[in-house]
């Protein structure tokens, strides 16, 4: 973790870190309810700042780099911000078979990202999930919160393209 | 809530079911394939309808969870007919209705299978998609709504836990068990009654028992569809290991890419709380148990039960040597169970129905019933549950529809990136435990991936080696640099820079990390390294040169 990041007072008034103060009191702030605590944190900023890690840390009395490890090792959480507007590109077996490397390959040529890669406007993020249990559908891609079955790459894009001109 | 109370809550809800007298039941299915493809617009639009045409007190609208053919949906069923009818959209809607409740004829037009079969069957039970099944994980699920205790209770829910609780010690719930046969179904097969029976010998005050809800494969979706189907079979199922075991709490461990599931698991906890059916003194017993949700955060390894456990205590997930099994020193060091979803799913029909009915159905070493994920290039990709023994062929061709369009059969893939390929030679292998081991595949947890002639089986096997490289905890060094090393072997195979040497060396690696891994994720991540060598052998050496000397 950063030098200096433990130190980071957060606003207490944010209504976000009041999200993350409720969880930690619901749960006693026991040291095991860290990876709940997690979860409510990134819903609530969409991702894992330094000093959010450090401010969770200290109420559950754990040492900071088992905060920090623990969130590098789950694929859920995230240190760097998603995108304003995210596409998830399932990479489970039956959509692989079915052409999920076609659609990321796509998003690559259009838009210059690879899984895991925001844009430097921070507006769209491209990433991919093991398998969304989504089988039936393949192959199956979720832009923002909508679940788009037995697409084509050129459908992803209109999906897209129409996300970010509604801003 | 006590026995009587809850005898007299069912009677009450089966009386008032009586007297509102609706004949008919429309069932949309709220699965999560059917959501996506626009379900709920479609039970919305439904319910209006109903209304504008004044039914409403005659016919009864409500949402299920997954019915089986995923890709024809949004599905909608009419019970107690079981006329069924696929891709439902909101336009079209109006039409079945017309037709079904109006005109009181089906609309084949829209009926479930009308593009297979010369005329569709007006009651779908008698289709070969659902007359080759036999349900007892899913029973009723895509019959009852999942997020209504009422209802399930009309489907005999909770019924197994009175019984249980009433009428059986703890020794006799585990010989009942044990009578059935059933193996663990999230891949291992481990038997079920056994592993109860140690821990329930393991003396300590406390006692958990924890339901393995992290269903890693890809292209594995039965847990999640239990989950959101009848997650009040879940919870029975937990709270009758927990009194058979000795047990007082109980985690439900699911996966974070799956929030419907968890969020219709949180509901039912709740509305079984409210009742007393989860909670101190249940039924007015001795007996107190609770469940508590822990959502993964997507490490695929935490299927594994030692890594789930230091997940649940709410560490990274890195399992750790094996003895002490969880079953002596689990969550926190005490005795833990840990089953998988669709095991504890089958729990109360077996109690209801008897050891000696589930045993009997499936072969010899494997009994009861397997619920499969079908998915790939099959006509109809869904959820299935078949007994053991049905073979490869039934299930993807009689089942399944056969292939899509006029793809050929090259192989089946079973149990994701631990298993391994059934190649058309074998379309006629039984599915059980023991069958798919001699292939060189596993059950695994259900997943199966049909190929056709257009996959490349060695990228298939780079496919699942990178799976198992990101995945990969590493903490063990045979998991973390194998899995690396023969990643890149096969990369340099598949873009046609490998030598005949490349290959020999795949295979002595796949045998090290087989042998030498921590934990299962290892061991059992050559698996489709090793079976696609066996099965179609002729496609690396199509790629690789024959010089021996390395390139």
């Amino acid at each position: 973790m950063k030098k200096g990041a433990h130190t980071a007072e957060l606003p207490a008034a944010d209504p976000r870190v009041k999200l993350i103060a409720a969880k930690m009191k619901k749960e006693h702030y026991r040291p095991d309810a860290l990876i709940e605590v997690l979860h409510t944190a990134q819903s609530a900023y969409g991702y894992l700042p330094l000093p959010v890690l450090a401010y969770i840390a200290k109420m559950l009395k754990l040492p900071p780099a088992r905060v920090y490890s623990t969130v590098t090792f789950y694929h859920f959480f995230s240190l760097k911000s998603k995108g304003e507007h995210t596409c998830l590109v399932c990479t489970g077996t039956a959509c692989y078979v079915k052409g999920a490397k076609a659609i990321l390959d796509e998003l690559e040529k259009l838009f210059g990202l690879h899984a895991g890669q925001v844009t430097p406007d921070d507006k769209l993020g491209v990433q991919t999930a093991r398998c969304i249990g989504a089988c039936g559908l393949a192959p199956a891609v979720v832009v923002d919160e909508e679940v788009l079955g037995k697409v084509l790459p050129g459908a992803v894009v209109e999906k897209i393209n129409s996300k970010l001109e509604a801003v | 809530m006590t026995r009587h109370e809850l005898h007299a809550l069912i009677h009450g809800e089966k009386a008032r079911v009586a007297e509102q007298g609706k004949k008919m039941k429309i069932a949309v299915c709220c699965g999560a394939g059917c959501i996506s493809s626009g379900s709920e617009e479609v039970l919305k639009k439904l319910q209006q309808e109903i209304a504008a045409r004044g039914l409403q007190n005659e016919v009864e609208i409500i949402p299920t969870g997954c019915m089986g053919p995923c890709n024809q949906g949004p599905l909608v069923k009419f019970l107690p007919d079981y006329t069924m009818y696929q891709k439902v959209d909101c336009e079209n809607i109006q039409q079945v209705v017309e037709s079904q409740l109006i005109k009181k004829e089906p609309l084949e037009s829209l009926m479930l299978f009308n593009d297979s079969r010369d005329k569709p069957f007006t009651d779908a039970r008698e289709d070969p998609f659902y007359k080759r099944q036999l349900k007892v994980a899913l029973r009723d699920c895509g019959d009852v709504n999942p997020e209504s205790l009422e209802e399930y209770l009309l489907y005999e829910g909770y019924k197994a836990l009175d019984k249980v609780l009433f009428e059986m010690t703890p020794e006799e719930v585990i010989a009942e068990v044990k009578q059935s046969r059933i193996r663990g179904r999230g891949g291992a097969g481990y038997p079920t009654g056994l592993k109860w029976e140690t821990v329930y010998k393991y003396v300590s005050p406390q006692k958990y028992v924890i339901c393995n809800g992290d269903e890693g494969d890809p292209g594995a979706f039965m847990d999640r569809s239990v989950l959101e189907g009848n997650p009040h079979r879940l919870l029975e199922g937990m709270a009758i290991a927990g009194y058979a075991i000795g047990a007082s709490k109980g985690y439900a461990y699911i996966r974070g890419e799956y929030p419907l599931a968890i969020k219709r698991i949180e509901l039912a906890i709740k509305q079984a709380r409210k009742l007393g059916l989860l909670g101190n003194n249940i039924l007015g017993t001795e007996f107190s148990f609770d469940i508590e949700v822990r959502i993964g955060a997507g490490a695929f390894v935490c299927g594994e039960e030692t890594a789930l456990i230091a997940s649940i205590e709410g560490k990274r997930g890195t399992p750790s040597p094996r003895p002490p099994y969880p079953a002596e020193s689990g969550l926190w060091g005490k005795p833990t169970l840990i089953n998988n979803v669709e095991t504890l799913a089958s729990i109360a029909p077996i109690i209801l129905q008897g050891g000696e009915w589930y045993s009997d159905i499936g072969t010899p070493k494997s009994a009861g019933t397997k619920v499969f994920a079908l998915a790939g290039k099959i006509k109809y990709s869904g959820l299935i549950e078949v007994p053991m023994g049905t073979t490869l062929r039934e299930v993807v061709f009689d089942i399944g529809g056969g292939m899509q369009g006029d793809a050929e059969f090259k192989a089946a893939q079973t149990g994701g990136p631990s298993g391994g390929c059934i190649p058309a030679s074998h379309l006629d292998v039984k599915l059980d435990y023991e069958s798919l081991t001699a292939l060189g595949s596993i059950m695994g947890s259900g997943g199966l991936i049909v190929m056709d002639t257009n996959s490349d089986m060695v990228d298939v096997a780079r496919y699942f080696m990178e799976f198992c490289m990101d995945e990969s905890c590493g903490k063990c060094v045979p998991c973390r640099v194998g899995t690396k090393m023969m990643h890149d072997i096969l990369q340099k195979i598949c873009d046609n820079e490998a030598s005949v040497l490349d290959v020999e060396r795949l295979e002595e690696l796949a045998i090290y990390v087989k042998e030498a891994s921590l934990c299962g994720l290892g061991g059992s991540a050559p698996n489709p390294l090793l079976s696609t060598l066996r099965h179609f052998r002729h496609e690396y050496d199509e790629k690789v040169t024959t010089e021996r000397e390395w390139v």
